[in-house]
This record gives C-alpha cells, structure tokens and sequence, in this order.
C-alpha cells in the first residue's frame, strides 16, 4: 500500500515514455544546458554500459571516447534535463554492466556485436505497419 | 475573534522517501505523508482548563481497541473512536471550531511554507559513547584496554560523585523528535498527500504531528 502511493507520487513527475534501449546499444543523448542565463541543447552520443535502479531513480551511463580521451557520463532516464534518448545502434551483449570496456584500448572498445534478433523484430514491426497501411 | 487555522496541526502518516524534479530539473529528496481525517474531538479552554487548546483525533478505531477510559471521553464529546489523539496548544480562544468539526487541510496548508513535523524517531537500541555521542576511541593494539570505552567519568575524591549530565551508554533513537523548519514542497489535495523535503524522524506507517511554522503557538509534545 505504501509503495503503491510513492508510485503514485513519482509518476506524475515521470515521463509517459521513453524509448526502448538497453545495455549495449549506442544512443545519442540530448541534455539542456544551462549557462548564465543562456540554454542550449547538447547531444551526447556513445554506448550504454550501466543502468540502475527503476521507477524515478532510473539513471544510465554512456561512455564515447573522443579524442582519446573517454567520457562517462550518467544521466537521469526521466530528469526533465534529458529530452531525447535516441538509439542509434542495437548492440548485444551477455552482461548487464559493461565496465569490461573500461580496460580495453583502441578499436577493441568500441567492439560489440549488433542484435540482429532485435533489429530482426523492429523491421518485422515496421512490415506490418506497412502492411496495415 | 475568529482563529486561526494554523495556530493547530494535522495528524498524518509518514509513507516513505522517494524523489521529484523541480522546475529546474534537479532532483529533489521528498518525505511523501498522508493525511488522515482529522477531527476535532475536545476543545479547552482557559477558563474550564487553564489553557486553550484543540485535541484532534485521527484514525478510526474499533470498541474493543479502545481502553474504558477512551471509550468514555469520546462517548462524552459524543465523537467517534479514534486509535491517535493529540493536542494542540493556541493562544486564542476557540470561537469558531466545535467537536466534531473535521479540520480543513486545504485552509491549513494554503501559503504555508514551513512546518514543524514530529514523530517517533527510529529506535537504534543500547549504544556506546562513540556511536552515540561522538567520543573517541582507544588505541586498538598494544595491549590497549580502552578500545571504545568512554574514559574517565570525572574526578577522584572530591568531589566524590559524578556530574549530573554525563553522556554515557544509552539508548539511542526511539525518542519524539521534532524537525523543524521543514520545507512543505507539495500539497496534493486531491490524493491527500503533503510532500515535504528531506526526511522526517520515524519509520514508515508511524504516526507524525505537523505543526505551522513560524506561528505563535506552544510546543507541547516536544519536551
């Protein structure tokens, strides 16, 4: 019963949907941010290794190495701040939290197979949408 | 003299501890209470009492939950039974409230900032100094004997006794506490809730009191 009111809270505060990605896929992330009094959008693109917790609390990192250098950064799934989760690449993997990575150089890195099974049924979705029209 | 609503307080139910985004985006700790129905059951007065006060009751209750004495004070206001009651210290008299009347919170939390919230804080059994009080510890190897002990209790012969006050062992927690100044964020009418920043003393399901802050009135329940 208590659960069911905290759940009642946080959901007006929780976005009605967010795109469907998991642990491995490559996203491009667009953050507001705010500088002064100046907003501006920024899109963060890179791959998936973590996401915890659920309900409100639901957060994920992404990782990108640029220049060399690799960024992690994690961000809250329903944080007004986070407008567009967008999946770029369905990666697939065995592991829930991919800090395997963090060890790997070079091409190695960035090195994860695609879900063909996954990308299989988007396009099974998509022909029958087609279908239907 | 017409009184004011917020010179008394609610009985609620503390639900537990999620999280919000404000405006901004940032995250926001909530304690989320629900409201029960508050009903006047007594009203005191200066000149029957020696104070005035408002008791409210919370909570309905069973006959066979009640004790006999409860029984015959809500049998004598000719209210029904209720498990919690509490009273309210104010500082006027109280003209427009009668027993039975059910407490509006909508009037009680309309441009209400801050509260005073009590409840029975969580109960952490028997402990040391160190936990309890800060204290330092000993030295754990070289033959050390004092390794969490609270050291020396105060002099010798004279004065022959120990000062009244010394933090020792004790119990910790399990104790009503108040937070004060606590930051009311949201007031849902509609599902009952308050939302109140930060955390407030007491496990879930436990009872609490919120008082207006910032309003004249006694505090009676906080010693």
């Amino acid at each position: 019963m208590s659960q069911e009111i905290l759940n009642s809270v946080a959901k007006d505060y929780m976005k009605e949907s967010v795109s469907d990605f998991q642990v491995g896929d490559s996203v491009r992330v667009t953050v507001l941010i705010r500088e002064g009094n100046k907003e501006r959008n920024q899109k963060f693109e890179g791959t998936v290794i973590a996401i915890k917790a659920g309900g409100i609390n639901k957060s994920f990192t992404v990782r990108r190495i640029f220049q060399g250098v690799a960024i992690e950064r994690t961000f809250m799934v329903h944080s007004p701040k986070v407008s567009e989760i967008k999946v770029m690449r369905k990666g697939k993997t065995r592991r829930s939290k991919l800090y395997f990575l963090r060890e790997r150089i070079g091409t190695k890195a960035s090195r994860l197979k695609e879900d063909s099974a996954r990308i299989a049924k988007d396009f099974k979705v998509l022909e029958d949408q087609a279908e239907a029209q | 003299m017409a009184t004011n609503i917020k010179d008394y307080g609610l009985i609620g139910k503390k639900v537990g501890m999620t999280q919000v985004f404000d405006e901004e985006g940032n995250v926001v700790p909530v304690t989320v209470v629900q409201l029960a129905e508050n009903v006047v059951t007594e009203i005191k007065t200066e000149a029957r009492d020696g104070y005035n006060a408002v008791q409210v009751g919370a909570f309905k209750a069973k006959d066979k939950h009640l004790t006999k004495a409860d029984k015959v004070r809500f049998g004598k206001n000719n209210v029904e039974n209720f498990r919690k009651t509490k009273e309210f210290r104010c500082h006027e008299v109280i003209e427009d409230l009668k027993v039975g009347d059910a407490i509006n919170a909508t009037d009680f939390f309309a441009d209400l900032k801050k509260v005073d919230i009590t409840g029975i804080s969580i109960g952490k059994g028997f402990q040391g100094g160190v936990k309890l009080h800060n204290m330092g510890v000993g030295r754990n190897s070289h033959g050390s004997k004092s390794k969490r002990q609270i050291g020396s209790i105060g002099a010798g012969t004279t004065p022959g006794s120990v000062k009244k006050g010394k933090r020792m062992p004790s119990m910790m927690g399990n104790r009503i506490f108040t937070k004060t100044k606590a930051i009311v964020y949201k007031y849902d009418a509609e599902k009952n809730l308050v939302l109140i920043k930060g955390p407030v003393p007491g496990k879930a399901n436990t009872t609490v009191y919120i008082k207006a802050n910032g309003v004249r009135t006694w505090n009676t329940y906080n010693k």
